[in-house]
Order: structure tokens, then C-alpha cells, then sequence
């Protein structure tokens, strides 16, 4: 259990305010977030729809659509704050830094090229970065020959990040089927040959993994990754990410409304509400002792496989319309513990317990 | 500190006055569609108002003397000349072969060609809309049948058609009408039974089939109020359409009389003068663009207000 | 299975498949067989579940049970009537007695109706009220009822809540004073603090109005909360039915078993090593012989190629369809490896 200032940060997120200009308002979605995914990590960023998980992971790779606008903070990559970056600089970010995996494959994966020469499109830009890379791949492991180049050729490649056509090519191809193969995909060589519809949605998901990873990025973000599976395939997908954690140096945010899957492969997690992080806690620190009155309400409340219980309490009210939030802690309306400086107050993030971060006035003295 | 909030404001915000709000901003972001919505009102006012200044019967002359004024035959430019060369009357335009003021004609012309075209649009909205709704919530024999018969239709050619019926028939306008709208109705079943077919297949039409209302009542009123949007663009762009079609039909001569009033019909009267007197034909010609332009524009500006709506 | 006294509704070999037929000389192509010899007994008051992945035909047998499609063979007897081949004037009055809710509570309700107009049509066309008052009296006591304000009647859809359009799909459902709902997902496309909510009106609404409930869900933690008695589905056959405790605590079938060890558990301390089952989920098209599940079972012997299994009672309540029992099987299998 170490705070936050220990670990290495692979992605700090500081104060990020953004607002949605729609027709019908002014939508406040993101009040001030506060997150750090830390190096090697998998952070689990839970809430409700409307919470700001997926504009969070949209702002911090520059896909937010035209009518936001950031008003305020920072992400910040290492160093680098990604907030004020070009649109060049951005799109080589999201090549070889940062990787997402959304939740409906169907809607992201090109459905006129085929599988495999989607991912092989990915790793033919930027070759500087991707030949060697690429080709320290294929020299790592002594099986994946699969006749394609000579270790002297692959060798060269490495150390100049220098090659012809033809050679990148079947790098490329050699280097997409070995990742088809750690995604655990049976037959990757037909695979590789089919078009996303023929495939099944657990595979296409697999794809869509091994499209992030081919990359070797730093930072995978997982949105809603498994929610449009069926329960049978998500455990297929969460065993998946397990397996690979060893195998990829990657740090990886979990976005997801599902706590099971939460407490199932994360390490930390974070709860957003209405815009803000409320309560961030070690895995097995947060559904033991949740100190936030939402993340307490949230946990009584969603119904569970293992226990017999049949009558559960629910929080009252619903989530607030984000064009004119609640005052001070935008729970406040819902909270069974509110008192009368929760309408005024806006609680920022504080650690009553080391390495557990609440936004709660309650644990202010 | 401002005054504490419970999130509860928003609540008012929906509803009517959201849906103006939003409209009219779509106004002001959209200065053409707005001059197409003023353009088309302007016409429809026009065109109710017209005969209570002008009188029904002022384009039934007889004998008139022959004035055509605006100078002469040397065409000199100068309204206030064109006033009191032509006597006490006031002839803004001048006058048509017939001695008839041109504006004057011109505005009663308007309710004459706009009369027809909602009469006919509005007949094959109805028409295509019920056929069309029939054909798709049936299905099966009834909607082959619809539809072989509409396609039949579709490959009529309109202006021979009108031709033919007119000159076999008789020249009247209730002929005329009748034969623009054989040739117009087709579209609008094809347009209503595409819009059917997959509204029909959303939840709210099992929804109902479940609760136990009947087709007729789930067909008329549930699932053709929601689809009459892009109805309604397409016949408020019709309008302008039929318009044309009707001059078009009426320059080449297919009129009940040579002296009525009728945008085409006057272009036809005044191109014999296209040398000696040309705003005898530019005049009309300028109103029916101005006029099926208007419409058009509306048209296009009521698919963009509503249709993005739609999606939400 | 014989005829009790308190069964409200009796499912008998239903079957519903669609073939796809092609060619001028229409031949059927394939056939999807989308619930494929389905027997089940709901008894009154109770509240049966009905859980699969996408493709085991549940949302199919609801709408079937519902005769919003016509069953391919079968019968469907509600209280003694069978309404499998009933049309029309004569199905009518079962759609007053049978109602249904939908998993998108959005796409639902007519945009374009308000919520007074939509809750009095089923009023209106069912004629169970006397009078317009009395209809728009009934339909102000039924938005109460479902924790609405009566100055949302004048409201339309669009300006509601997905928690709220639910109950607004209930009040309409309720209109007619049903016995039978099917619930179709209900609170699958809610948010978790609504689904509670949601949850809690439904039982509140089954205890003051004696509803009986079919409740379809993929989600099985929900069907633990609210079923009494749960079927499990796979690939248009009902391969497990039993009372919910024993169902969780000791499942019999292959699939029910993988299914439970799928799902992860809100609590860390509970983190398993995921033995998750081999291969997608299939598509119901010309499904072979045999075993339907045999192509994923751990345990699956020739055997299993051979015969097709029927439902078997395995202990009180408690029907499997399997040729096998799993803690024999289960027990081999470890002593065979070890």
C-alpha cells in the first residue's frame, strides 16, 4: 500500500474540466478529474453512465468530438502534457503510446479490409519506430521464424530501423501473426484472411486487442471493453488480459460500469460520480472498506451472483442532469449522509488512509 | 457563495419551448432557409389576399385598348414615365398584350398556380401516404400488388401524359390537375412505404401489437405520424415543383383560355413580345423562380431542423 | 410433468424456427431453430427466470409465449386456454390477460404519444373503464402507482429518465389489470443504482397486484435476487430448471456449471483462476445432432454425438437435461487425471 507520489505515473490527469456546448445547454461533464495510472499497473475506472469514464479516456487521447472544450487541467504523458499538443503530435501519441480497445469492435474495425491487413496498415506507418521495434520482437522469440527473414536481416533491422519494402512488409506480417497468436486466437494464419464480420464477437475483440498491442504502447485503455459480450466470452477476455499482463510491459485502464469485472483483474480502482473521481483505493482496500457514501451505496446495491440476499437497499434519486449540477459535492442530493455543508463545499480528493484517496466532506476535519 | 443547487433545474428545460428555442436558432444559424420561410409565406399571403384587392374577374377583359406602356416600343426604363404615359390607372409593370396591368395580373396569377399545387400535393400526399402505409404494414399480395401498379405509373412519362389527357379530354384546369397528380402520387408511395417498412420494425410497434391495439389504429396512428417528417419535406419541395410543372404545361399551350391568369400561361402571351417588350415574359419568369426557389428552400430548411432531432 | 391446479401458464414442446428458403422454387436453405422443443410450467404468483447467452432463444420464447409470432409447433396454455394457434378477435382477450415488458425502455413508447394518451390506449381498446374520466382518473392512480407525478402525464418520452421510462412502460403494461408479465431484460439497459430501484418496484408491484413474472435476463446475479425458480437456456432448449438456491448451489448441467464459474464477483478476495469455457457462443442455424453442447462440454463422450438428451428429473424440482450426472463425471475426470 503506497500513495500515490511513490509509484512511478505512467498518465497523470490533473484538475480536467470539460464542457459539452449541445443545443440544449451547457453540459458540465467533467468537474476537476483527478487520476494517475502508475506503471504496470491495471487501473480500474468505475461509474454509471454519465459519470465521465468515457469522456475522461477520450480527453486524454484528443477524441473528443467538436462541440467540447477543455477548460482547464492537465494530462499529462511523463512529461509531455498531451492537453495542448498538436494534432500531429497527438496522432503519434495514440500510435506508439497510448492504445484504445472500445466496446463494439463491429463499429471500430474497418469492415471492408480484412483482419489482419487492418493491423499490418497500423505497424506500415512510422517505420523509424516500427521496423526496429517490430523486428526486436521477432528476433526475441526463436520460434516465430515462420521462414519470414534471416536473424542477420532481422538483426539490421534492428539496430538501423532500415529496410526495403518487401522486407517491412513481411515483417509486418510475420510480426501481426505472432500477435494474433498471443491473443490467443485459433489458426491465426486464416485469421488473418478473414473480414470482421466472419468472425465471432469474442474474437473480433481479441483483434482489437492485438491491434492495440501490436504497438507495445504504454498505456492500453480498455473502454467498456467486455460489456457487449456474452458472460462466457467476457471471462475469456478477462483471462486474456490477465495472461498477457506478464507478457506486455503495458499499464492499462479498465473502464467499465461492471464491478465484478473490476474486482475481477484490477489492482487499483477509481469511482467516478457526475463528472468527478470520488473515491480512489487498492482493489481488495475498496469493496472491504468503502469510505465514499456512493461507492457504499453502489456496492449494496448491485445484485450478486454469490449471495442469497433478495431485498437490496438502492440509492434514491437518480444521476443528475449535468447542465445544472447540484452545488458544492454533486451527491449531496442522494446522500444519506449529507449535512450542511455539502451543498457549499466542493470535496477534493484527500487520504484518510494511506493509499485510500475519498472527496468527501466527511473526512475533512 | 452562490445559491446552493440540487440538480433538479433541468427539469423545466425540456418540452416545448426547448424545441422553439432550438428552432429558431437553427433560423438565425441559416439566413437562406429563413429567406425560403419568409419567401413561401409571402406567397401564401399573397395568393389568400390577392383577389379581395384585385377582383376575380379583372383578367377578363374585352376589347381593351392596347397599351404595353414602359415607352413605347424603345424600352426606357423610367416607372414614373410608364405611369402617366399610360393614363389614369396605375401600371407599375405596364401592361400585357391584352391592356391588363401586368402586376395585377401577376398577383392574381399567384393564387392560381399555388391553388394547384397544394390541391395536387397535397391529393398524392394522402393518396401515396395511405397506399404506401397499406402496402408496407400488409406486406405480401397487397404490397405486390401496390406496388406493380405504382410502378406502372412511374414509368408514364408526366408531360405526355398531361398532353394527351388535355387534349383527348379538354382543356380545363380540374383535367390539369388531375393529370400532374397520375404522374405525382407514385413517388410519394414509394417515399411512404420505405418509411413504414423499417418503422415498423421498431420495439414500440411490438409494444403495441402486445398491448392489443389493432393494425389499423397502430398503422394510422402511430407509425404514420411518425413518419410523415421526410413526407413533408418532400411535399413542401413538390410545391415548388408542381409549380413549374403546371407553367411548363400551360407555356406550351395546354390553358383553357389565352387570357388566364397563370404564371406560365402569361410567359406564353408575353414571349411573342420578347423583343418589343421582354418584361412581359420576365416578370412572370422571375415571379415562378422566386416562388418554386422559395419552397425549395423551405423544404430544405425544415429537413434540417427536424430531421437531426429525430435522431436523438 | 402433470397438470397442477395453481399453473397459470403450460408450455409444451414449443418450437419456433425460421427457414430460410431461396431459389424461384423456394427450398428451404437453412433453418434457424430459435427455440427448438421448450417445456416449461409457470405457477401462479411465482416468478420464473429464464437465463442465456445471445443466440439460446429466450427473448424468441418470450415473444412467442407473448404470440407476437405464431409457434412453429407446440402449445402455449394460459389458465386452460391453448392460444398457440389463436388469431386475431380470439386472441384479444389473452392480450389482456398476458402483458410484456421490453429491455429498451426508450424504444418502446411511441415518441410521438404522451404518457396519458399512452397509458389510456390499452384502457380505451380493452374498454376497462366505463368512461373517458374514469380512464384518465385510472391512468393518474397507475402513474402514481408505478413512483411517477401525475404532471408527468402530459409528458413525452423523450423527456424522461431510462429509470422512469421503465416504470412508464409498466404503467402501461398494468393498465389493463394483467395476471402474466413477461419481463424482457427490464433493467439490463439501466444504470446499476436504477436497476435497484427498479428491482424493488417490481416485487412491491407482483405483491399488491398478484402478477405472475417470467423474467428473461443474460444477467444472472439479477435472476439470483429476484427468481424463484430459474431455467437456463442454451441454444433453444431449456437445459436446466430448477428452484433458484438450488440452481446456484448445486447446478447439475455442464453449461449452467461454466456459466456460474464466469461470472466475476464484486470481491477481490474472491478472484479465481477464470476457467472460462472453450469456444464462442453458436448460432442456433442447422444445429447437428445429438448434444447440443457437447462441442464445449469438459465432459462429453461419444455418447453424447449419439443421443439427443431429454429433460430428466434429477431431484425434486430439479430437471436436467444431460445423459449424465456431472459430480460422477467431474469425479472420474480428476481421478482419471490424477
Amino acid at each position: 500500500m503506497s500513495s500515490i507520489a511513490d509509484a512511478v505515473q505512467i498518465l497523470r490527469v490533473k484538475g480536467l474540466k470539460v464542457t459539452f456546448h449541445t443545443y440544449a445547454g451547457d453540459v458540465k461533464a467533467l468537474d476537476g478529474v483527478e487520476l494517475a495510472v502508475r506503471k504496470g499497473e491495471i487501473l480500474g475506472l468505475v461509474g454509471e453512465s454519465g459519470c465521465g469514464k468515457s469522456v475522461t479516456s477520450l480527453s486524454i487521447v484528443g477524441l473528443l468530438p467538436p462541440n467540447a472544450k477543455v477548460d482547464d487541467g492537465e494530462v499529462l504523458l511523463g512529461e509531455t502534457n498531451l492537453l495542448g499538443m498538436s494534432k500531429e503530435g497527438l496522432r503519434k501519441v495514440r500510435l506508439s503510446d497510448i492504445a484504445m480497445v472500445f466496446q463494439d469492435p463491429m463499429t471500430y474495425l474497418n469492415p471492408v479490409l480484412t483482419v489482419g491487413s487492418q493491423i499490418q496498415e497500423v505497424l506500415e506507418q512510422e517505420p523509424d519506430i516500427f521496423v526496429p521495434l517490430m523486428a526486436k520482437s521477432m528476433l526475441e522469440d526463436a520460434q516465430t521464424q515462420e521462414g519470414a527473414l534471416p536473424k542477420m536481416k532481422l538483426e539490421e533491422m534492428a539496430a538501423t530501423g532500415r529496410a526495403g519494402r518487401k522486407d517491412r512488409r513481411t515483417l509486418a506480417r510475420a510480426y501481426v501473426l505472432k500477435m494474433l497468436r498471443e491473443v490467443r486466437l485459433p489458426e491465426p494464419e486464416r485469421i488473418f484472411k478473414l473480414y470482421p464480420f466472419e468472425l465471432s464477437g469474442g474474437m473480433r475483440q481479441r483483434a482489437m486487442i492485438a491491434m492495440a498491442l501490436v504497438r507495445r504502447p504504454k498505456l492500453l485503455i480498455a473502454d467498456e471493453m467486455t460489456t457487449a459480450l456474452d458472460v462466457t466470452v467476457q471471462a475469456q477476455i478477462l483471462q486474456l488480459l490477465k495472461e498477457l499482463r506478464t507478457e506486455i510491459d503495458a499499464s492499462v485502464l479498465l473502464i467499465t460500469h461492471d464491478l465484478g469485472v473490476v474486482a475481477e483483474v484490477c489492482d487499483r480502482v477509481a469511482v467516478m460520480y457526475a463528472g468527478n473521481v470520488v473515491e480512489v483505493a487498492d482493489a481488495e482496500d475498496l469493496f472491504a472498506d468503502p469510505l465514499h457514501p456512493y461507492t457504499q451505496g453502489l456496492l449494496a446495491s448491485v445484485p450478486r451472483v454469490d449471495s442469497e440476499v433478495r431485498e437490496r437497499p438502492s440509492i434514491s434519486g437518480s444521476v443528475p442532469n449535468l447542465i445544472y449540477p447540484p452545488s458544492g459535492c454533486r451527491f449531496h442530493p442522494r446522500c444519506p449522509k449529507a449535512f450542511e455543508k455539502c451543498p457549499q463545499t466542493k470535496p477534493l480528493l484527500i487520504e484518510p488512509k494511506p493509499g485510500h484517496l475519498v472527496a468527501c466532506l466527511l473526512f475533512e476535519k | 457563495m452562490s445559491q446552493p443547487t440540487d440538480g433538479k433545474q433541468g427539469e423545466a428545460d425540456y418540452g416545448r419551448r426547448a424545441d422553439i428555442r432550438h428552432i429558431l436558432s437553427q433560423m438565425r444559424q441559416n439566413p437562406i432557409v429563413l429567406a425560403g420561410a419568409v419567401i413561401s409565406a409571402i406567397s401564401v399571403l399573397v395568393a389568400l389576399f390577392s383577389w379581395v384587392f384585385i377582383g376575380p374577374s379583372y383578367w377578363i377583359q374585352l376589347d381593351p385598348p392596347l397599351k404595353l406602356c414602359w415607352n413605347n416600343a424603345v424600352i426606357d426604363w423610367h416607372i414614373q414615365n410608364a405611369i402617366t404615359s399610360c393614363g389614369s390607372t396605375v401600371f407599375p409593370l405596364g401592361t400585357d398584350n391584352y391592356g391588363r396591368g401586368l402586376l395585377q395580373m401577376i398577383l392574381i396569377s399567384i393564387p392560381v398556380d399555388l391553388q394547384i399545387a397544394f390541391e395536387v400535393v397535397a391529393s398524392a400526399v394522402v393518396i401515396g401516404t395511405v397506399l404506401g402505409g397499406v402496402a408496407a404494414y400488409l406486406g405480401g399480395v397487397v404490397d405486390e400488388v401496390i406496388l406493380r401498379v405504382t410502378d406502372i405509373f412511374l414509368a408514364v412519362p408526366g408531360i405526355l401524359l398531361a398532353i394527351v389527357l388535355m387534349v383527348i379530354l379538354g382543356r380545363t384546369i380540374p383535367i390539369l390537375t388531375i393529370s400532374v397528380l397520375i404522374t405525382w402520387w407514385p413517388f410519394y408511395v414509394r417515399l411512404a412505404r420505405s418509411q413504414v417498412l423499417s418503422e415498423k420494425e421498431k420495439l414500440y410497434v411490438e409494444r403495441l401489437r402486445a398491448t392489443g391495439v389493432g393494425g389499423s389504429r397502430i398503422l394510422f396512428r402511430h407509425i404514420i405520424p411518425n413518419t410523415i417528417y421526410p413526407v413533408l419535406v418532400q411535399a413542401t419541395l413538390d410545391i415548388g415543383a408542381v409549380i413549374l410543372t403546371v407553367s411548363a404545361l400551360m407555356f406550351i399551350g395546354l390553358t383553357p383560355d389565352p387570357k388566364y391568369p397563370e404564371l406560365g400561361n402569361l410567359a406564353k402571351q408575353g414571349i411573342q413580345y420578347i423583343f418589343t417588350a421582354p418584361w412581359l415574359i420576365v416578370f412572370p419568369g422571375l415571379t415562378l423562380l422566386i416562388i418554386s426557389v422559395g419552397f425549395n428552400l423551405l423544404g430544405d430548411g425544415i429537413r434540417d431542423v427536424f430531421d437531426p432531432r429525430l435522431r436523438r | 410433468m402433470t397438470a397442477m391446479a395453481d399453473e397459470i401458464l403450460r408450455i409444451e414442446g414449443l418450437v419456433k424456427w425460421y427457414p430460410k428458403k431461396s431459389g424461384f422454387y423456394p427450398r428451404k436453405v437453412s433453418n434457424l431453430q430459435a427455440v427448438d422443443g421448450v417445456s416449461l410450467s409457470v405457477k401462479k404468483g411465482e416468478t420464473l427466470g429464464v437465463v442465456g447467452e445471445s443466440g439460446c432463444g429466450k427473448t424468441t420464447l418470450a415473444r412467442t409465449v407473448m404470440r407476437l409470432t405464431e409457434p412453429t409447433k407446440g402449445s402455449i396454455v394460459f389458465e386452460g386456454t391453448d392460444i398457440a394457434k389463436l388469431r386475431g378477435r380470439k386472441l384479444r382477450p389473452f392480450r389482456r390477460r398476458m402483458q410484456m415488458v421490453f429491455q429498451d425502455p426508450y424504444a418502446s413508447l411511441d415518441p410521438r404519444q404522451n404518457v396519458r394518451s399512452a397509458i389510456m390506449e390499452p384502457i380505451r381498446i380493452h374498454r376497462v373503464a366505463k368512461s373517458s374520466q374514469e380512464a384518465q382518473m385510472m391512468a393518474a392512480d397507475l402513474i402514481e402507482e408505478v413512483g411517477l407525478n401525475p404532471d408527468h402525464l402530459s409528458r413525452f418520452p423523450h423527456e424522461f429518465s431510462g429509470g422512469q421510462r421503465q416504470r412508464i412502460a409498466l404503467a402501461i403494461a398494468l393498465a389493463v389489470s394483467p395476471e402474466f408479465m413477461v419481463l424482457d431484460e427490464p433493467t439490463s439497459s439501466l444504470d446499476v443504482s436504477v436497476q435497484a430501484q427498479t428491482l424493488s418496484l417490481l416485487r412491491r408491484l407482483q405483491r399488491d397486484r398478484s402478477l405472475t413474472y417470467m423474467f428473461i435476463s443474460h444477467n444472472l446475479a439479477v435472476i439470483r435476487e429476484v427468481c424463484d425458480r430459474v431455467a437456463v437456456m442454451y441454444l433453444g432448449r431449456v437445459v436446466e430448471v430448477a428452484p433458484t438456491s438450488v440452481l446456484f448451489n448445486n447446478p447439475k448441467h455442464p453449461y449452467t456449471v461454466a456459466l456460474l464459474s464466469s461470472i466475476p464477483v464484486p470481491d477481490p478476495s474472491k478472484r479465481k483462476e477464470l476457467v472460462p469455457l472453450a469456444g464462442d457462443v453458436p448460432s442456433p442455424v442447422d444445429i447437428p445432432a445429438g448434444c447440443r453442447f457437447r462441442a464445449r462440454c469438459a465432459f462429453s463422450t461419444s455418447k453424447c454425438a449419439d443421443v439427443s438428451p431429454q429433460l430428466v428429473q434429477v431431484e425434486k424440482d430439479h430437471w436436467v437435461e444431460c445423459l449424465y450426472d456431472i459430480d460422477f463425471m467431474a469425479k472420474t475426470k480428476s481421478e482419471l487425471s490424477a
